[in-house]
């Protein structure tokens, strides 16, 4: 079952090409809609409304070798691991449904143009990587949704309400769920794998198609932040914040560990 | 004039709901950010601004505090133990404090429900629930001696007048 092309599977009964537009049409949502997010809410011009306060903040000019630095520092602490959270299991569970979403939806596009139909054999991998990361999606998901959202962990709601807020979340764990639900159901040739995919399809394009009301951009803006954020602090302007203190042991009070929140 | 957040710099981890004594950051429905839903209430105790992991919270001081809109800001290092204020006035002066973090650890208070519900005859005592225990104050409470009170001087100067009416 892992080692099985689930569009390949369905291109018996869906023609590859149906498919192939629906991917594309998912993709161009995703694109539109981060435009449309950037004019409307004026995200772009605020961030370089920023910048350019920021510069005008700077104490120093950083070189180029430390600009490198800093870049792929941000790149390996905040943009790859995540490292903003400082709560450990938020952290990992956003790596969990981060990167089992960039496989899910690699494996994805792969499997549906390069491999659409049965006669081209797909490599065993493939589906395997589609698997792994729908689960990973709904382990970290299901483990943020009910256990570590802020809404229940700090607001004390009830994990089962639902609010605007979580349009991007709720919509891509009932992707990946429904998407494990069908591939299963159609493998084992189950006769709600129909339902399954129908649930699967509106769940997906929920998903996509919601990029401009949903927090789907912050994979595109939270990055983008990190490196401003790094790059301020590098110059010296820092936002205002005061510098990182140098010597505390002069304060009479040893270093310690230990958090005070 | 109360906190705000910055939304672009927030990630939501609610660490300003816990803290607020007055219950008024939350989260937004809308955006899952942090948010001040009740401004009038808030008393600037500065709590979630140093409580923030990502410094996305940011106060519009009062005039008496913050004279002339100048900008505070602060840095929490919990692992070196300090706390860092920089005040920035419009006029371009900039003060700079360092003090070492004096709150108790997280979690190293022990809260009411850990110890042994109080036996009802302590309900006579002068001690409240958990004292001595509770305060840290080894041996016992200190207690003063009634005798060893000083009288008020117009206490003393009502008793003198009273005798010599008598």
């Amino acid at each position: 079952m892992f080692e099985i092309n689930p569009f390949a599977e369905l291109a018996v009964t869906v023609p590859a090409g149906i498919m192939q537009g629906f991917v594309t049409v998912m993709i161009a949502l995703v694109a539109g809609g981060t435009i449309f997010d950037i004019i409307h809410k004026g995200s772009a011009k605020y961030f370089f409304q920023r910048w350019s306060r920021e510069k005008g903040l700077k104490q120093r000019d950083p070189g180029f070798d430390e600009k490198i630095a800093s870049v792929a520092k941000t790149t390996a602490h905040d943009v790859l691991t995540s490292g903003e959270f400082c709560n450990f299991k938020r952290r990992l569970a956003h790596l969990l449904t981060m990167y089992g979403f960039i496989a899910y939806a690699v494996a994805t596009a792969v499997m549906v143009f390069s491999y659409p139909t049965k006669d081209i054999a797909t490599p065993a991998y493939w589906p395997q990587i589609w698997w792994l990361g729908s689960a990973m999606v709904c382990a970290g998901g299901y483990w943020f949704w009910f256990f570590i959202r802020v809404d229940v962990a700090a607001e004390g709601n009830s994990p089962f309400r639902v609010m605007r807020a979580d349009l991007f979340v709720v919509s891509l764990i009932l992707s990946t769920t429904f998407a494990l639900i069908w591939a299963y159901s159609q493998a084992v040739g189950a006769s709600y794998s129909f339902v399954a995919l129908a649930l699967y399809l509106i769940a997906t394009a929920v998903l996509f198609g919601s990029v401009p009301w949903s927090k789907f951009s912050h994979m595109f803006f939270k990055p983008a932040a990190a490196y401003q954020k790094n790059l301020a602090h590098l110059n010296g302007g820092r936002n205002h914040l005061p510098a990182p203190v140098d010597k505390p042991a002069t304060l009479g009070k040893p270093e310690r560990h230990g958090h005070n929140y | 004039m109360p906190t705000f957040v910055y939304m672009t710099a927030c990630d939501g981890c609610g660490h300003c709901v816990d803290i607020c004594p007055s219950d008024i950051m939350h989260i937004d429905p809308v955006t899952r950010r942090a948010v001040n839903i009740e401004p009038n209430f808030c008393w600037e105790c500065y709590s979630c601004v140093k409580a923030c992991p990502q410094n996305a919270i940011d106060d519009r001081g009062y005039s008496d505090f913050a004279p002339m809109n100048h900008k505070v800001r602060v840095l929490r290092e919990p692992e070196k133990g300090t706390i860092s204020w920089r005040l920035k006035f419009r006029d371009g002066r900039e003060k700079n404090f360092v003090s070492p973090i004096r709150t108790t650890e997280w979690g190293t208070i022990k809260c009411a429900s850990e110890y042994e519900a109080p036996d009802a005859s302590g309900i006579d005592g002068q001690e409240l629930a958990h004292e001595p225990d509770y305060l840290k104050a080894e041996g016992g409470l200190r207690r003063i001696s009634t005798k060893q009170f000083k009288k008020h001087p117009i206490a003393k100067k009502s008793d003198s007048s009273l005798k010599a009416a008598e």
